[in-house]
């Protein structure tokens, strides 16, 4: 008896683990269903699979009638505009932080950190006139410009540069190489598992902002995907519940972050190991 | 970079260099935090009219008016105030506590040593948090839709779920209605903060806002899970072994060793929940607009808002400026609240 209670006991974690992954993963399959069947089925029986009307029409209407192709091709632009120029700005201030023992070091780094206790939303306002004044409103470099620096991608690369042995780098100076050779052509390829995490962040990041791209561009143009579908969403589009688009959009534009998270992620932990091993 | 090696001394090479390397960051940061910060309290203490600059001539400054009008006055403008801030204040009330719960659970059930797809469940629990809120917001309209999934489920328990993004009701509000208190000639609805009645303020979260509060414990716990995660590993193995010879069961253990060491990783995550829930904004612009009845009007969002399609640009920056003020003391509270206990032990 008593060790039959221990079984059970022992089992109970897994299934409660069972459980909460069913309801964690569920919506997304119920969201792929639906997006894949006619508007009246779905109004009326939410949770069959009513698998004789399967239909691709919410897709096909999308992408032949509706802006979500420009809308795609606008996060595309801005998101890897942002990521390679994050990347690139956001390493060097991290290696100047880190191995630089510049006049002036101690206030960029509380500045750093100052800014990174402002709340975004407090922003939009101000950032909208900002942005207005500069004259950058409602064009890609008003959306991407303000985007390029992230403080906390700042101390990701400054902590990380700082765990490299600074020996690599003096054979380097004594060999000739400027600073910015040191950086570029030694420490950045060194640093590949910050990099890779910068690139996670800042695709992440960019390609799910919204309230950025709201107060910098008005025009249809320069839409983009969070911003279309969140006019689809509050129904300016369409008449009805029109859910299959709705949900077929918002599973189309999560395709993107969700294959950079899980290839890029395998590398991460790839990498990390190879460094173990040695 | 040549040039400048061979010129100089080596210092100032190296100021130089440290200052070019974070030039563009400084110049991107300064332009659009620091230069808008200034340039919205300017904003928010004049009565510009949202044409021209801000800073030209005929632009008055007016104090602390904007402020005293939104705080003090009994009109429309401080009834919403008032309103966003009931519905914000139960939001984070019950999503801070609950995620900071879910997320420590889930860490504890992956963390099992003896567990089985570890990395699956991870990253089952971590996808929705990589996804778009305003994808997330999109599904979640069509789960608590009147004829939506989650009602469809509920009625499997024989439970009649309700209209959730169209239903203004408050939920403390309907327990208390089953008790047969309302707000009819109730002590409570003489009294009034904010342009808002005593018994409006004990409201509870409405049902609509309730799916939101659901919606933020679904996409933040994986986050923090990942956090406890690595604080649990920190945890030495030996501890936890020394604690099971002493005979301490599974509750005592996690009670009495698991649970104080993991005290540093636990205020972390109700900071930053704390400084994430007030600043409720993508889910509302993309879901209700603050409806049904103004009962998802979040106090970013109506500072947005105020500016953007009412054009009164100083009313919604000094609503961003307490919504600010409202941040800026919770952390330092809870900053103060550290250290005292850590001085206390």
């Amino acid at each position: 008896m008593r060790t039959r209670r221990e079984g059970v006991l022992a089992w109970a974690p897994f299934v409660v683990l069972i459980l909460l992954a069913i309801i964690y993963i569920a919506p997304f399959l119920v969201q792929i269903v639906n997006s894949f069947r006619p508007d009246a089925d779905v109004a009326r029986e939410p949770l069959s699979l009513g698998i004789g009307s399967w239909t691709a029409a919410a897709y096909e209407r999308l992408f032949t009638r509706s802006d979500f192709p420009l809308w795609t091709m606008n996060s595309f632009i801005v998101t890897l505009c942002v990521t390679v120029g994050r990347v690139f700005f956001v390493s060097l201030a991290g290696y100047s932080l880190a191995r630089i023992p510049f006049r002036g070091r101690g206030t960029v780094y509380a500045l750093l950190i100052a800014v990174m206790a402002v709340p975004g939303v407090v922003l939009l306002i101000p950032k909208f006139l900002v942005i207005n004044q500069v004259g950058i409103y409602d064009s890609y470099a008003g959306m991407i410009i303000p985007l390029l620096a992230d403080a906390a991608g700042v101390f990701i690369m400054k902590n990380f540069f700082e765990s490299i042995p600074v020996a690599i780098e003096e054979q380097a100076r004594i060999d000739g190489a400027g600073v910015f050779r040191t950086f570029w052509s030694i420490v950045l390829p060194m640093s590949q598992p910050a990099v890779m995490t910068i690139v996670i962040l800042s695709f992440q990041g960019s390609w799910n902002e919204l309230s950025h791209f709201i107060v910098s561009a008005q025009s249809t143009d320069l839409t983009t995907l969070t911003k279309g579908v969140a006019q689809l969403a509050s129904g300016q589009l369409s008449q009805g519940s029109q859910f299959p688009i709705k949900l077929a959009a918002a599973l189309l534009m999560t395709i993107p972050v969700a294959v950079v998270f899980f290839i890029f992620q395998k590398r991460i932990m790839n990498v990390s190991a190879g460094a173990v091993k040695e | 970079m040549a040039g400048l090696r061979s010129r100089g001394s080596i210092h100032g090479n190296r100021t130089v260099a440290g200052w070019l390397f974070v030039a563009p960051v400084i110049v991107i940061i300064g332009l659009f935090v620091l230069v808008p910060v200034v340039m919205a309290a300017w904003v928010s203490m004049s009565d510009w009219s949202g044409i021209g600059p801000p800073f030209a001539e005929g632009v008055n400054f007016v104090g602390a008016d904007n402020y005293a009008d939104l705080l003090g006055g009994t009109g429309l403008a401080t009834r919403d105030l008032g309103t966003a801030l009931r519905n914000n204040l139960y939001y984070v009330l019950l999503v801070v506590p609950i995620q900071t719960a879910v997320a420590l659970g889930l860490a504890i059930l992956v963390n099992r040593r003896v567990m089985r797809a570890r990395g699956f469940f991870r990253t089952a629990f971590y996808f929705p948090s990589v996804t778009s809120s305003v994808a997330i917001v999109v599904l979640w309209l069509f789960l608590f839709n009147a004829t939506g999934p989650v009602n469809k489920v509920l009625s499997w328990v024989a439970i009649d779920g309700p209209n959730w993004f169209k239903d203004p009701r408050g939920i403390f509000h309907i327990v208390l209605g089953a008790f047969g208190v309302t707000g009819q000639d109730n002590p409570l609805s003489g009294a009034r903060f904010l342009g808002i009645t005593g018994w409006d303020w004990v409201s509870g979260p409405s049902v609509a806002m309730t799916a939101f509060i659901l919606m933020a414990v679904f996409t933040t716990s994986g986050t923090f899970m990942l956090l406890f995660i690595a604080g649990l590993q920190q945890i030495n193995a030996e501890v936890e072994e020394a604690a099971m010879t002493d005979g301490a069961n599974g509750w005592q253990r996690f009670r009495y060793v698991t649970l104080p060491m993991l005290k540093p990783m636990v205020f972390t995550v109700v900071t930053l929940g704390l400084i994430g829930t007030w600043q409720v904004f993508d889910q509302i612009y993309t879901g209700t607009q603050g409806g049904p009845a103004k009962t998802t009007l979040t106090p970013a969002y109506l500072s947005f808002n105020a500016a953007f399609n009412n054009h009164d640009w100083p009313r919604g920056a000094a609503m961003a400026f307490i919504l600010f003020a409202i941040i800026v003391v919770l952390t330092v509270l809870q900053r103060l609240w550290i250290g005292r206990t850590e001085v206390g032990r």
